[in-house]
């Protein structure tokens, strides 16, 4: 009976397994002897450059690229940490939760700047401001806002042009967007009036980056708030369509982050993977790369960028985050 | 000396004694300063963690009959350290939980206003916590809030990690330095002890004066005693010395009245057997005077090793002039006399003692010396100035041959011959007084010699 028991567990878990991956690809599956299964929230297009210099540097090391959204990456790997062996988030509170709960393993092997790392276990390895993207068409003749101020004036002075035409996060489904939500209002005395405005000109809210840039692109939004800057580059050089917008008053700049899971099966390629990724990502001259750089400074100018530290998780709290989301909704959900 | 037990070392236990008390200080020096950086560091956390908790109380409001709790960001954000340590919270209304970690335990025993600091152990790691509540008054009902904040201690730990070593540092410097402090006061001070007995050693076998250098307060009763020992013992010597001397002189006066009486009886009287019986007193008074005269020539001799005379002589003039003075006696007793050896041997000395010295010698060697007998004096210069006098008597016993020189010391041979047993004593005493000796030989053909190196 017990045998059952176990078989029904793991066939359901294999089902959960093969389920709602957004992507899910092998690099090197033919030669290696050992696997890293890697769960990211990082599209594969972006991550791959890196994967293939790795698996090309240790051909001994498959990969395997599970992608999904900041808050599924967070239960996944709460529910079953065995079954990754690195978490890679741009929703730097839940990454730091992970490590402080303690899911994380110390890599002492790893050496990165303390700013970018926490309990030697959590490594930062972009740096990725929050940015306005607008659509060009939609500003054709007007000043294009530099800050958040100026953006709330904008939408204000053409609520007609705007109406239905502006998004951002749905904050309830992204952690990244949660993270940007908060950091803002934390950092912002403006953000609560800009989420008052973008509720009345009936907001549309968007689970990830890339929906949002395509409805952009399509001209079906004007105007997308706190998107990622990286996803929006990618698409920005090659069109002339959008305009990405870091806000002049600081941008949020957030890091993706990279932790090695404690019950990892092989913690020394995961140690190896973490240490090449950060190694590639701080590496200045790195032509191959795709994601922004670790990179404290912008143009010499300080970013922003937000913590690494325990206070991160304040606003995961229960109390706190249902505080939030509810000012969030009165505020964006108006009708 | 030999004999002297020696049971350890004021030194060595002097300096073990303090290094043993500076390690026990640099020790208990050790463990103070970490005690107290183990206090002042955890009072350190204690600070923060209660500020932090004392700032997520304050954002408890009652709003609407519902607890709203605003977490404030700086909350956590002071809990931020070097080593990132991991921070744990849960935040309970009326003891039941209703947000962050749910396996933190509220400790029980905390009342409106104070709060509990605990040390314990959550998820494998050991965590500081802080138990703290507040009660929230509402419209027609009280709230508890209690909040438990825990942080790990790996900062602390760092922190102790560095003051453990600066403190370990600091307690080995302190012990060397003391131990080296230690080795310096231990040999000052037996120093002193070490002056001391080298300016008893330095001193020639006869000063017997009190010692006069200034010494530390420790060392002055010893000093007194040993003053007043040599004292008594000076005077007891010189008291002997002049004992003898006036018995001698006593003596050897009275000797010669009744020798000259006893010669003259010998003269008047016919009767052979008193003739046998006068010189038979005759030759004990001779003894007696003999006797008497030596223990004279040996405390002149003891007088004068100390205050020596020092004067150019020739050993051979000094032995001829001995030889011909003692030629009629050796005649009367049918021996023969001999001077021999280089025809000149200079020498610096005081003519006196060895004069008596090479006097008794010869003195001796008639004494033992069968008639007929001869007896050579050899003088020579090489290897060292030495007089030898040798006799054709009964030789020494091979077993005493190293005693015979002592004082009053004969040879278990010499029963039936009459003397003192001062003569090699003085001998002896002045060869010791020119940094010389005397040596006995026996001779393989019968007889003796008796040779005065100096």
């Amino acid at each position: 009976m017990r045998n059952f028991i176990a078989l029904g567990l793991i066939l359901m878990c294999n089902a959960s397994w093969a389920q709602n991956w957004e992507d899910r690809q092998q690099f090197n599956a033919t030669d290696a002897t050992t696997t890293l299964r890697i769960i990211s929230s990082t599209d594969t297009n972006l991550f791959a450059p890196l994967i293939e210099a790795f698996v090309a540097q240790n051909p001994d090391v498959a990969i395997e690229y599970l992608v999904t959204g900041t808050a599924d990456i967070d239960t996944r790997f709460r529910k079953t940490p065995k079954a990754f062996d690195i978490a890679i988030s741009s929703a730097m509170d839940l990454q730091l939760k992970l490590t402080n709960d303690g899911y994380a393993l110390p890599l002492k092997g790893v050496s990165h700047p303390a700013w970018a790392q926490w309990r030697q276990s959590l490594f930062g390895f972009t740096s990725e401001p929050a940015a306005i993207v607008i659509n060009r068409a939609a500003f054709k003749g007007l000043p294009i806002p530099q800050s958040r101020q100026e953006l709330i004036e904008a939408l204000r002075a053409r609520p007609d042009v705007f109406r239905n035409r502006v998004g951002t996060y749905d904050v309830r489904q992204s952690g990244l967007g949660y993270l940007f939500a908060t950091q803002d209002a934390r950092a912002f005395e403006t953000f609560w009036r800009l989420m008052e405005v973008m509720g009345g000109l009936d907001v549309r809210l968007y689970c990830c980056s890339g929906d949002m840039i395509d409805d952009l692109i399509d001209g079906k939004i004007a105007v997308a708030y706190n998107v990622l800057g990286s996803y929006a580059q990618a698409r920005a050089e090659s069109q002339n369509v959008i305009k990405i917008i870091l806000p002049s008053d600081f941008p949020t700049t957030m890091m993706r982050t990279a932790l090695v899971s404690r019950s990892s099966q092989e913690p020394q390629a995961a140690e190896r993977f973490i240490q090449f990724l950060v190694g590639y990502q701080s590496n200045p001259i790195e032509s191959t790369r795709l994601l922004p750089p670790l990179n404290a400074t912008e143009n010499g100018v300080e970013r922003a960028t937000i913590a690494l530290e325990p206070a991160l998780m304040t606003f995961l709290d229960t109390l706190k985050r249902n505080n939030f989301l509810y000012e969030w909704e009165n505020a964006l959900i108006q009708n | 000396m030999a004999d002297l037990s020696v049971s350890g070392s004021l030194r060595n236990r002097l300096a073990l004694t303090l290094i043993g008390g500076a390690a026990v200080l640099a020790i208990l020096l050790f463990f103070a300063v970490r005690n107290y950086a183990v206090q002042v560091a955890q009072q350190g956390q204690n600070d923060i963690l209660q500020a932090s908790v004392t700032s997520m109380l304050d954002a408890a409001v009652i709003r609407n009959n519902k607890v709203e709790l605003d977490l404030p960001y700086s909350a956590f954000s002071m809990l931020a350290t070097p080593a990132d340590d991991q921070v744990f919270y849960a935040i309970l209304q009326d003891g039941i939980h209703i947000s962050g970690y749910d396996d933190l335990v509220f400790s029980a025993g905390v009342s409106g206003g104070n709060s509990i600091f605990e040390t314990g152990k959550m998820r494998g790691v050991t965590i500081r916590k802080i138990s703290a509540s507040k009660t929230l008054i509402g419209a027609n009902q009280r709230i508890e809030i209690q909040i438990v904040l825990a942080q790990t201690q790996d900062a602390l730990s760092d922190t102790l990690d560095q003051i453990s070593r600066n403190a370990a540092v600091l307690g080995i410097g302190f012990f060397a330095l003391a131990a080296a402090l230690s080795f310096w006061a231990s040999s000052a001070t037996i120093g002193q002890l070490g002056k001391l007995t080298s300016s008893v050693t330095r001193r020639g076998p006869q000063d017997l004066s009190p010692f006069s250098k200034p010494v530390p307060r420790e060392m002055a009763p010893l000093v007194t005693s040993l003053n007043s020992l040599m004292g008594r013992l000076e005077q007891s010597l010189s008291q002997s010395e002049d004992f003898i001397v006036e018995a001698a002189h006593r003596v050897r006066t009275p000797l010669a009245t009744v020798r000259s009486y006893a010669e003259a009886t010998l003269q008047r009287v016919n009767k052979e057997e008193n003739r046998e019986a006068m010189r038979s007193m005759i030759k004990a008074i001779d003894e007696s005077s003999r006797a008497a005269g030596q223990l004279l020539d040996h405390a002149m001799i003891t007088f004068r090793a100390d205050h020596l005379e020092r004067q150019e002589l020739d050993l051979v003039a000094l032995a001829k002039e001995l030889v011909l003075r003692l030629t009629p006696i050796a005649d009367m007793k049918d021996l023969s006399l001999t001077l021999q050896g280089d025809s000149i041997v200079p020498y610096s000395g005081d003519f006196v003692l060895i004069q008596n010295a090479v006097r008794n010698l010869i003195d001796n060697a008639m004494k033992y010396s069968p008639a007929e007998g001869s007896i050579q004096v050899i003088v020579s210069a090489g290897p060292s100035p030495q007089i030898t006098v040798c006799d054709r008597g009964p030789g020494f016993p091979n077993d005493e041959i190293e005693t015979l020189t002592t004082r009053f010391q004969r040879g278990t041979n010499a029963t039936n011959t009459i003397g003192s047993g001062l003569g090699l004593t003085i001998a002896r005493d002045v060869a010791a007084a020119h940094g010389g000796k005397i040596t006995l030989t026996n001779v393989q053909e019968g007889g003796a010699c008796v040779t005065l190196s100096l």
